[in-house]
């Protein structure tokens, strides 16, 4: 085993072990803003994984889109929302947690024993290395033209939706839609409209 | 191609003289340009320290740093010195365990982004397929630094200074991306030497700023968002925040922070001149200066000559931009966060998309021009 080899090996290790442990801390803290920042490590082992494949542009892609941005808005959203509330303590919760390890424990020996039995037709040609955004950006404009584009306006229609949903004056105030669709926030300020009206007079 | 003065190899086959194997020889050699980048980014920090020092002062009609060492000039190492021995407190209600990985995950991904600045043809640590998009990537990860550290501090306006840093980070990042992205499409790759060999040849006339004004003003801009610096260090603006995500943080906690602004400025000075003011090209091409003169590629005098003035000129570049940094920081109010948020999604996200879109027009239809 040479050097390089042996380098590889140890990140391997390494980072399989960052990976399972921050990803069984994920589930297993009791607090959610730990989840997310655990959740943030998880996804960046997993770019050293795929560092590791050879795939260095997927790498980066992968701390850019999960690390950057969908981790911190998932932490904006905790944020923003953190109610600090004291839940009530359940009778029996630890059947839940018990039933809930049990469905777990048995998809993962559901997915193990697929992922062993089946033959996998493995590809033995190099990895493309720095060429593959070359090959990526050509399967994006030949056969993967229309999930591609086919994904770009789901994109859409989320942020569409998203903004919808943001903007109080498209969908009508709390009365009309009854409390069960209510969110739970506190009651609007009546300064700002007064404000506001303030401000265009001036 | 004259690939100019090649330490590696010449380190590498030095040592294979002396008798070691070839992988001995390349892992004594690999963390000497790390180690070298390391304390040039360092020694860069201090003297852009001293420079904001200066100018601020100088802004303002004051004398500035005057005792330490010549004109002053030591006062940021002294600065250093007085902060590690200052005592490190964690506040009794913060999250200690949080309070202490935010400042790192902040400094980090700084400096492993020099992994990817280029000062010539050889003298970069590494020179990756992905340059430029390495450091976006990374570049990322630094708000949920910010976050982490306004969360832990538990002080209302650690945490608010911490949520405007992360989403200014967001917004700008994409207007940032989108002009590099300008940039990489004229040069048929991401890696910075390559940026800069497609600006090479022509001088000062050749650059891409030229070619690229508007997306040089965008990348400056929220570069400049990037780094909080003023008109947008709404993240810790002192009169509405206290400090922001530092309010809590003291000693070599606070230093962390305070290292990584400043080395982040300094990364992103270069890397404008890298993307637009042709890297460590000088504004009259060397090469043929050298070809007039009737001197061959390979004179060994004349190529340590090239490097030298390869590094001097991205340093002088980097500092010119500096200097126009800290100006604008004593020129410019502060903006409001509607409007930063205003300026980053409703106006440079749209002039950068037309400014992506005439870019690969223009690619197009003058090929000769922007790189076909």
């Amino acid at each position: 085993m040479n050097l390089a080899e042996g380098v590889q090996l140890v990140s391997f290790i390494i980072l399989t072990v960052m990976m399972l442990g921050a990803a069984l801390a994920v589930v297993l803290t009791p607090n959610i803003v730990y989840s997310a920042f655990l959740l943030g490590a998880v996804f960046s082992a997993m770019a050293g994984l795929y560092l590791l494949l050879n795939a260095s542009f997927v790498a980066a892609a992968q701390i850019l889109v999960y690390v950057g941005a969908i981790n911190v808005l998932i932490l904006f959203a905790i944020m923003l929302v953190n109610k600090r509330e004291d839940f009530a303590p359940v009778k029996y919760a630890w059947t839940r947690k018990i039933v809930t390890a049990a469905v777990c424990g048995g998809l993962f020996l559901l997915l193990g024993t697929t992922i062993i039995t089946t033959p996998w037709a493995i590809d033995s040609t190099a990895a493309a290395g720095d060429e593959a955004i070359y090959i990526l950006g050509e399967h994006f404009f030949t056969d993967f033209l229309l999930p591609f584009e086919l994904v770009s306006v789901l994109l859409l229609m989320a942020l569409i939706g998203a903004i919808v949903l943001a903007r109080r004056d498209i969908i009508p105030d709390g009365d009309a839609l009854g409390d069960d669709l209510k969110l739970p926030e506190k009651p609007r300020e009546l300064v700002s409209a007064v404000a506001s009206s303030e401000s265009e007079s001036n | 191609m004259n690939s100019g003065i090649d330490l590696q190899g010449t380190f590498i086959n030095s040592l294979r003289d002396l008798g070691l194997p070839p992988g001995i020889s390349k892992l004594f050699w690999m963390p000497l340009p790390m180690i070298l980048m390391v304390i040039g980014a360092t020694v860069g920090l201090l003297v852009l320290v001293w420079l904001e020092r200066k100018i601020s002062a100088a802004a303002q009609q004051r004398v500035g740093p005057e005792y330490a060492g010549p004109q002053g000039s030591l006062q940021a190492a002294v600065d250093g010195l007085k902060l590690i021995f200052k005592e490190d407190i964690i506040p009794a209600k913060a999250d200690s365990a949080l309070f202490t990985i935010g400042p790192i995950l902040v400094i980090l991904p700084v400096f492993i982004s020099y992994l990817v600045v280029p000062f010539g043809q050889n003298l970069i640590i590494s020179d990756v397929g992905l340059g430029i998009f390495l450091w976006i990537a990374l570049s990322s990860i630094q708000p949920i630094g910010l976050l982490m550290s306004g969360y832990a501090s538990n002080n209302k306006y650690s945490l608010l200074g911490g949520l405007r840093a992360a989403a200014q980070s967001i917004s700008y990042e994409i207007p940032l991306a989108l002009a590099v992205l300008a940039v990489v499409m004229m040069s048929n790759s991401m890696s910075t030497i390559d940026i800069v060999q497609q600006q090479s040849g022509y001088g000062i006339l050749g650059w891409n700023v030229w070619r690229q004004p508007v997306g040089f003003v965008i990348f400056w801009i929220a570069a400049l968002a990037e780094c909080e610096r003023l008109p947008f260090d709404l993240p810790e603006a002192e009169e509405e925040l206290v400090a922001g995500y530092q309010t809590e943080y003291s000693g070599m906690k606070f230093a962390l922070f305070y290292i990584a602004s400043y080395v982040n400025l300094l990364l992103s000075a270069i890397m404008v001149a890298v993307l637009y003011l042709g890297g460590w090209e000088s504004p009259i091409p060397l090469d043929r200066l050298a070809g007039w003169l009737g001197q061959p590629e390979t004179n060994p005098i004349l190529q340590v000559i090239t490097a030298s003035m390869g590094i001097l000129m991205t340093l002088f570049k980097t500092y010119l931009l500096v200097f126009l940094a800290i100006l604008m920081r004593w020129t410019l109010p502060r903006v409001r966060i509607d409007q930063l948020l205003d300026l980053g999604w409703k106006f440079l996200l749209p002039v950068a998309l037309v400014n992506l879109l005439v870019t690969a027009a223009l690619k197009i239809s003058l090929p000769f021009a922007f790189g076909g």
